[in-house]
């Protein structure tokens, strides 16, 4: 059987950003933009899902988050994950992502014997793409990154396609191997309907009361969480302590207009423009 | 102080990638105040053709290996190899292109010598850093766009050395004059070990449609108000009469109109041509990210209030559908 863990993060919906969501300070009032599934995670869960439809693999789905993260886990219960976690501590706050692969390969070392670990290419809050290299050098696996495409898999190798620039690269790997899926690997499925209602009352330990949880570890909803502590972390290198990248200084962006000359929509505007653009840029012999 | 330069090789062409002498000239240029050393350092099977080229951009030095085995990415075997190099050279800085091999091996360097690195930087400078009321010295401050692009932010890393940073194609400039500066070639005297090798390339397939938008002086751009496939068409038209180059924004993608070579934007190409004409594109933030460096920027679009028109110098409102046939049948009137 393969382990599979799947690094999914929640988001800010960045691309509709309103102006609702400005503090007047300028910067982003998190708390007001929706949170999401970051969208190349799914198409990392769909392949490790994929995966588990060909051959015998287990799918671990792990964030590192606020405990609203659980949502997303939730959503990945109802897709078809087979396990899920919460990874969550005041101490893992204001991580960057040297400090985040840390803290997310302490967790995947606590799910021991991994075989395959897919990450999302690039989460959209931050657009950097190093989560999933970090977690690959900090866990010591091979790495594959920009895969667009899930050719073969059997019980010894994988193959898949890589998007370089220029061209398209097909590569097998033996596992452990990390890869950092993009949105053209495939099309996530939709939740399923009887995960859906399996799932639905699911919950870090923390949100039931004590008897509520009897029934619900009888039931499999709760969703484990680990803080600092439990995955036996340093807390030198988690959060803002272990970041060696800080923030100086923040500037929201304004659009500054120049000088707008407009021309008519009419015959005598459009010639005048296409005269200026042969004026300026077309060399006349 | 010193600065390496991660320096990488176009497959297709064999020479060095566009962004490998943009980040020459930008490391000579922060170095220049020091007089520090800028070196490149180079990996794969063998040097590009035109590694003077890059001493004409700024570098000093050139550190290279090569082996057969390294002809494509070798994630693990590249880590180790330029991080021996970085671990012998102990620069203050180490600058990535944000290409897709680029990202793959910086932020595995980053991680195992447990330092900052920030990607994606749009501008680069050093000064002085007060951090915690504490002089961290002469320092790299790194702006980047984040939250898809709605804010700047300045990232600077006071404790952890080298400070590394990546910067996309297109961002950085090339000097407007060539240095002189002499051609010196070192190899590197690292370890290599044949394990490190662990991708197997079955096959490598080059992509046929290669958009050149680096050579393009024009770009003429088309969004979603293109409408369809065929008044896209009038656009290539329009663009060939021009001799520039058609590029397009994610939603022209998406709908079809357009291939996925042509976006330009935050997930895209960087352009900056001497004129952009974008077409019935709205310009979000992350469309401007790729093209408001343009020199001359024109908007043609039916709605005012369009955000494009903020950063656009010359404009048309009104519908394409009608403007098009006409700025071509006028492009194409003799004098
Ligand atoms: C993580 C992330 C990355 C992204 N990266 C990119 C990127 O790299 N590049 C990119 O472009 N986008 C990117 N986007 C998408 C971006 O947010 C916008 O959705 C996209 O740029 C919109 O494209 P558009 O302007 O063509 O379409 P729209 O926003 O739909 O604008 C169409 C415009 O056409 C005008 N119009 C309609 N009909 C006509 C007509 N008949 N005549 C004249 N004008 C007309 C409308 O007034 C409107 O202004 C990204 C989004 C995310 C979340
Ligand atoms: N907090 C997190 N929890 C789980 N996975 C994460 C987290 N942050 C980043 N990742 C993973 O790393 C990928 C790249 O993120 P980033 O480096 O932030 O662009 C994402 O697509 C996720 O798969």
């Amino acid at each position: 059987m393969k382990k599979i863990v799947v690094l999914a993060k929640q988001v800010p919906d960045t691309a509709n950003i309103t102006g609702k969501a400005m503090k007047d300070d300028g910067t982003i009032n998190r708390a007001v933009l929706p949170a999401i599934f970051n969208p190349e995670d799914l198409n990392a869960l769909e392949m490790a899902l994929e995966i588990k439809d060909k051959i015998d693999a287990e799918v671990h789905v792990i964030t590192m988050g606020p405990p609203r993260a659980i949502d997303i886990l939730k959503h990945a219960l109802y897709m078809g994950a087979d396990k899920a976690a919460l990874i969550t501590d005041r101490k893992f706050a204001a991580a960057d992502t040297l400090a985040t692969s840390y803290s997310l390969s302490g967790a995947i070392e606590k799910i021991g014997d991994v075989d395959l670990v897919l990450a999302g290419r690039q989460a959209i809050d931050g657009d950097t793409a190093q989560v999933g290299p970090q977690v690959a050098d900090k866990i010591g696996f091979n790495q594959i990154t920009y895969v667009s495409k899930l050719q073969e898999i059997t019980d010894d190798y994988i193959i898949v396609q890589r998007d370089g620039e220029t061209q398209t690269e097909v590569i097998k790997s033996k596992f452990p191997v990390l890869l950092t899926v993009t949105d053209e690997a495939n099309n996530p499925r939709y939740s399923n309907c009887l995960n859906m209602l399996k799932f639905f009352k699911s919950n870090i330990p923390s949100a039931f009361s004590d008897d509520e949880r009897k029934i619900a570890e009888e039931n499999g909803w709760v969703i484990p969480s680990y803080d600092l502590e439990s995955l036996e972390l340093d807390a030198e290198k988690c959060g803002l302590n272990g970041s060696p990248t800080k923030v100086h200084k923040i500037k929201s962006i304004t659009l500054t207009g120049g000088n707008l000359e407009m021309y008519d929509n009419q015959h005598t505007g459009i010639h005048k423009l296409i005269d200026d653009i042969k004026k300026d840029y077309i060399e006349v012999d | 102080m010193q600065t390496i330069v991660y320096i990488e090789k176009n497959p297709i062409t064999n020479k060095s990638r566009f962004v490998s002498l943009e980040l020459a000239y930008k490391a000579y240029t922060l170095m220049q105040p020091s007089k520090g050393e800028v070196v490149g350092v180079f990996v794969g099977d063998s040097l590009p053709e035109d590694t003077d080229d890059l001493f004409k951009n700024g570098l000093d030095r050139l550190i290279y290996y090569t082996d057969d085995n390294l002809k494509n990415l070798q994630s693990i075997a590249y880590k180790n190899i330029i991080e021996q190099i970085i671990k012998s050279e102990e620069p203050d800085i180490v600058l990535f292109g944000a290409t897709h091999n680029g990202r793959d091996i910086a932020p595995l360097i980053a991680s195992s010598l447990r330092t900052g690195l920030t990607a994606d930087c749009t501008q680069l400078y050093i000064d002085d850093l007060i951090y915690r009321k504490e002089n961290k010295g002469q320092s790299l401050f790194q702006v980047r766009p984040a939250f898809g692009g709605n804010i700047l932010a300045t990232i600077v890393t006071p404790d952890n050395r080298p400070m590394m940073a990546s910067v996309r194609e297109g961002v950085m400039t090339l000097p407007e004059k060539k240095l002189n500066k002499p051609v010196k070639l070192e190899k590197a005297n690292v370890d290599f070990n044949k394990e490190w090798i662990k991708n197997d390339f079955l096959s490598i397939i080059p992509k046929i449609k290669h958009v050149n938008f680096d050579t393009s002086d024009i770009i003429v751009a088309g969004g979603a108000g293109v409408g369809s496939k065929e008044t896209f068409n009038l656009l290539h038209q329009i663009a060939k009469s021009l001799g520039g180059e058609v590029g397009s924004s994610r939603a022209a993608v998406d709908f079809g109109f357009s291939e996925k070579v042509r976006q330009i934007g935050q997930t895209g190409s960087i352009v900056r041509p001497k004129l952009y004409i974008a077409c019935g594109i709205s310009g979000q933030i992350q469309h401007r990210a790729g093209m408001e460096e343009s020199k001359k920027i024109i908007a043609i679009n039916n709605d005012k209030d369009a955000p494009i028109f903020g950063i656009a110098h010359k404009g048309i409102i009104g519908d394409l559908n009608e403007i098009l046939p006409v700025m071509l049948h006028y492009l194409r009137e003799e004098e």
